[in-house]
Protein backbone atom coordinates (compact mmCIF):
# COMPACT_ATOMS: atom_id res chain seq x y z
CA UNK A 1 0.00 0.00 0.00
CA UNK A 2 1.64 3.54 -0.96
CA UNK A 3 0.61 6.26 1.38
CA UNK A 4 1.71 9.69 1.32
CA UNK A 5 2.65 9.92 4.92
CA UNK A 6 6.14 11.21 4.27
CA UNK A 7 5.39 14.45 2.23
CA UNK A 8 2.56 15.11 4.27
CA UNK A 9 4.52 14.71 7.67
CA UNK A 10 7.36 17.52 5.65
CA UNK A 11 4.75 19.80 4.54
CA UNK A 12 3.97 20.38 8.28
CA UNK A 13 7.48 20.46 9.63
CA UNK A 14 7.11 17.12 11.65
CA UNK A 15 10.04 14.89 12.22
CA UNK A 16 8.92 11.21 12.66
CA UNK A 17 9.45 11.50 16.03
CA UNK A 18 7.13 14.34 16.41
CA UNK A 19 4.27 12.07 13.89
CA UNK A 20 5.25 9.21 15.98
CA UNK A 21 3.99 11.03 19.20
CA UNK A 22 0.79 12.96 18.18
CA UNK A 23 -0.17 9.04 16.70
CA UNK A 24 0.71 7.58 20.17
CA UNK A 25 3.19 4.89 18.07
CA UNK A 26 6.56 4.64 18.30
CA UNK A 27 9.07 6.37 15.23
CA UNK A 28 9.99 2.60 13.70
CA UNK A 29 6.39 2.37 13.74
CA UNK A 30 6.39 5.55 11.46
CA UNK A 31 9.56 5.26 9.54
CA UNK A 32 7.85 1.26 8.60
CA UNK A 33 4.65 2.90 7.58
CA UNK A 34 6.78 5.81 5.55
CA UNK A 35 8.91 3.42 3.51
CA UNK A 36 6.07 0.81 2.70
CA UNK A 37 7.06 -1.69 4.61
CA UNK A 38 3.96 -1.87 7.32
CA UNK A 39 0.35 -1.26 6.73
CA UNK A 40 -1.60 0.51 9.23
CA UNK A 41 -4.70 -0.64 10.97
CA UNK A 42 -7.89 1.05 9.99
CA UNK A 43 -7.86 3.03 13.27
CA UNK A 44 -4.04 4.32 12.97
CA UNK A 45 -4.85 5.27 9.27
CA UNK A 46 -8.45 6.56 10.54
CA UNK A 47 -6.21 9.16 13.77
CA UNK A 48 -3.28 10.15 10.46
CA UNK A 49 -6.17 11.07 8.41
CA UNK A 50 -8.20 12.61 11.70
CA UNK A 51 -4.95 14.82 12.43
CA UNK A 52 -3.68 15.94 8.54
CA UNK A 53 -7.54 16.84 8.26
CA UNK A 54 -8.04 14.18 5.51
CA UNK A 55 -9.87 11.31 4.36
CA UNK A 56 -8.39 7.59 4.84
CA UNK A 57 -7.74 7.87 0.71
CA UNK A 58 -5.87 10.99 0.57
CA UNK A 59 -3.11 9.33 2.52
CA UNK A 60 -3.04 5.78 1.64
CA UNK A 61 -3.72 4.47 -1.91
CA UNK A 62 -4.68 0.34 -2.63
CA UNK A 63 -1.91 -0.33 -5.18
CA UNK A 64 -4.27 -3.28 -6.27
CA UNK A 65 -6.56 -0.33 -7.49
CA UNK A 66 -5.29 1.08 -10.59
CA UNK B 1 -8.45 17.56 22.15
CA UNK B 2 -6.17 16.05 24.16
CA UNK B 3 -2.56 17.42 24.26
CA UNK B 4 -0.36 15.28 22.06
CA UNK B 5 2.27 15.36 24.18
CA UNK B 6 1.24 14.63 27.03
CA UNK B 7 -0.88 11.42 25.50
CA UNK B 8 2.49 10.04 23.88
CA UNK B 9 4.63 10.76 26.97
CA UNK B 10 1.69 8.55 28.58
CA UNK B 11 2.28 6.41 25.96
CA UNK B 12 5.88 5.89 26.15
CA UNK B 13 5.70 6.23 29.97
CA UNK B 14 3.36 3.42 30.49
CA UNK B 15 5.87 1.69 27.94
CA UNK B 16 8.98 2.05 29.97
CA UNK B 17 6.81 1.13 33.07
CA UNK B 18 6.05 -1.88 31.63
CA UNK B 19 9.48 -2.99 30.57
CA UNK B 20 10.74 -2.28 34.30
CA UNK B 21 8.11 -4.50 35.71
CA UNK B 22 8.51 -7.63 33.41
CA UNK B 23 12.02 -7.14 34.15
CA UNK B 24 11.49 -7.09 37.59
CA UNK B 25 9.15 -10.05 37.57
CA UNK B 26 11.07 -12.24 35.22
CA UNK B 27 14.13 -11.65 37.59
CA UNK B 28 11.76 -12.50 40.92
CA UNK B 29 10.92 -16.07 39.00
CA UNK B 30 14.34 -16.90 38.04
CA UNK B 31 15.53 -16.51 41.56
CA UNK B 32 12.96 -18.02 42.93
CA UNK B 33 13.10 -21.12 40.10
CA UNK B 34 16.74 -21.01 42.00
CA UNK B 35 15.33 -20.97 45.04
CA UNK B 36 13.30 -23.96 44.61
CA UNK B 37 15.68 -25.99 42.60
CA UNK B 38 19.18 -25.44 44.77
CA UNK B 39 17.51 -24.80 47.72
CA UNK B 40 16.31 -28.06 48.69
CA UNK B 41 19.86 -29.12 48.56
CA UNK B 42 22.27 -26.45 50.01
CA UNK B 43 19.74 -24.55 52.34
CA UNK B 44 17.11 -26.29 53.76
CA UNK B 45 18.45 -29.58 53.27
CA UNK B 46 15.24 -31.86 51.62
CA UNK B 47 12.98 -30.85 54.04
CA UNK B 48 9.59 -31.57 51.57
CA UNK B 49 7.44 -29.31 53.02
CA UNK B 50 9.73 -26.02 52.35
CA UNK B 51 10.59 -27.51 48.91
CA UNK B 52 6.49 -27.77 48.04
CA UNK B 53 6.07 -23.82 49.36
CA UNK B 54 9.22 -22.56 47.29
CA UNK B 55 7.76 -24.70 44.26
CA UNK B 56 4.13 -22.85 44.73
CA UNK B 57 5.81 -19.34 45.05
CA UNK B 58 7.83 -20.35 42.20
CA UNK B 59 4.39 -20.82 40.46
CA UNK B 60 2.66 -18.02 41.48
CA UNK B 61 5.73 -16.05 40.56
CA UNK B 62 5.27 -17.20 37.12
CA UNK B 63 1.69 -16.61 36.95
CA UNK B 64 2.10 -12.87 37.91
CA UNK B 65 4.96 -12.68 35.21
CA UNK B 66 2.92 -14.13 32.70
CA UNK B 67 0.18 -11.46 33.56
CA UNK B 68 2.52 -8.43 33.64
CA UNK B 69 4.07 -9.83 30.31
CA UNK B 70 0.57 -9.68 28.80
CA UNK B 71 -0.11 -6.22 29.83
CA UNK B 72 2.96 -5.09 28.26
CA UNK B 73 2.47 -6.41 24.95
CA UNK B 74 -1.28 -5.07 25.06
CA UNK B 75 0.71 -1.87 25.42
CA UNK B 76 2.83 -2.06 22.33
CA UNK B 77 2.26 -0.39 19.72
CA UNK B 78 0.78 -2.45 16.37
CA UNK B 79 4.21 -3.12 14.92
CA UNK B 80 6.12 -3.98 17.79
CA UNK B 81 2.90 -6.53 18.29
CA UNK B 82 3.30 -7.70 15.10
CA UNK B 83 7.17 -8.01 15.38
CA UNK B 84 6.67 -10.02 18.73
CA UNK B 85 3.97 -12.12 17.41
CA UNK B 86 6.57 -13.57 14.65
CA UNK B 87 9.21 -13.86 17.18
CA UNK B 88 6.84 -16.26 19.33
CA UNK B 89 5.19 -17.90 16.88
CA UNK B 90 9.01 -18.42 15.46
CA UNK B 91 10.11 -19.43 19.07
CA UNK B 92 6.98 -21.54 19.39
CA UNK B 93 7.21 -23.51 15.93
CA UNK B 94 11.02 -24.36 16.31
CA UNK B 95 10.74 -25.82 19.80
CA UNK B 96 7.84 -27.89 19.20
CA UNK B 97 10.15 -29.28 16.29
CA UNK B 98 13.58 -28.98 17.99
CA UNK B 99 11.87 -30.76 20.93
CA UNK B 100 10.08 -33.50 19.43
CA UNK B 101 13.03 -34.34 17.94
CA UNK B 102 14.96 -33.99 20.79
CA UNK B 103 12.78 -36.47 22.78
CA UNK B 104 12.30 -38.85 19.87
CA UNK B 105 16.56 -39.15 19.73
CA UNK B 106 16.42 -39.89 23.47
CA UNK B 107 13.48 -42.21 23.07
CA UNK B 108 14.77 -44.18 20.47
CA UNK B 109 17.99 -44.21 22.08
CA UNK B 110 20.15 -42.09 19.57
CA UNK B 111 21.62 -39.97 22.09
CA UNK B 112 23.10 -41.49 25.40
CA UNK B 113 22.08 -38.42 27.49
CA UNK B 114 18.29 -37.92 28.58
CA UNK B 115 16.31 -35.03 26.84
CA UNK B 116 16.15 -32.50 29.26
CA UNK B 117 13.76 -29.20 29.88
CA UNK B 118 16.68 -26.90 30.09
CA UNK B 119 17.93 -27.62 26.55
CA UNK B 120 14.87 -26.84 25.19
CA UNK B 121 14.16 -23.68 26.56
CA UNK B 122 17.80 -22.38 25.57
CA UNK B 123 16.42 -23.20 21.85
CA UNK B 124 13.41 -21.35 22.61
CA UNK B 125 15.24 -18.25 24.42
CA UNK B 126 17.67 -18.26 22.02
CA UNK B 127 14.79 -18.50 18.78
CA UNK B 128 12.61 -15.68 20.44
CA UNK B 129 15.56 -13.48 20.34
CA UNK B 130 16.64 -14.26 16.75
CA UNK B 131 13.09 -13.60 15.69
CA UNK B 132 13.07 -10.43 17.80
CA UNK B 133 16.11 -8.84 16.24
CA UNK B 134 15.06 -9.78 12.63
CA UNK B 135 11.86 -8.20 13.11
CA UNK B 136 12.94 -5.35 14.26
CA UNK B 137 15.82 -5.04 11.11
CA UNK B 138 12.99 -6.33 9.01
CA UNK B 139 11.19 -2.91 9.91
CA UNK B 140 14.13 -0.49 10.38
Amino acid sequence: MKNRLKVLRAERDLTQAQLADLLNVSRQTINAIEKGKFDPSLPLAFKAARLFGLIIEDIFEDEAVE
Amino acid sequence: MTSPESTNTNWKQRNNLNTKRLAKWTAAWVISLALATFGDKFIWQQNELITAIAIGINFLVGIMMIMVNKQHLIDLDELQQKIQLNAMGLSLGIGLIVGISYSTLDTTGLISSHAEISHLIIVMALTYMIGIILGNRKYQ
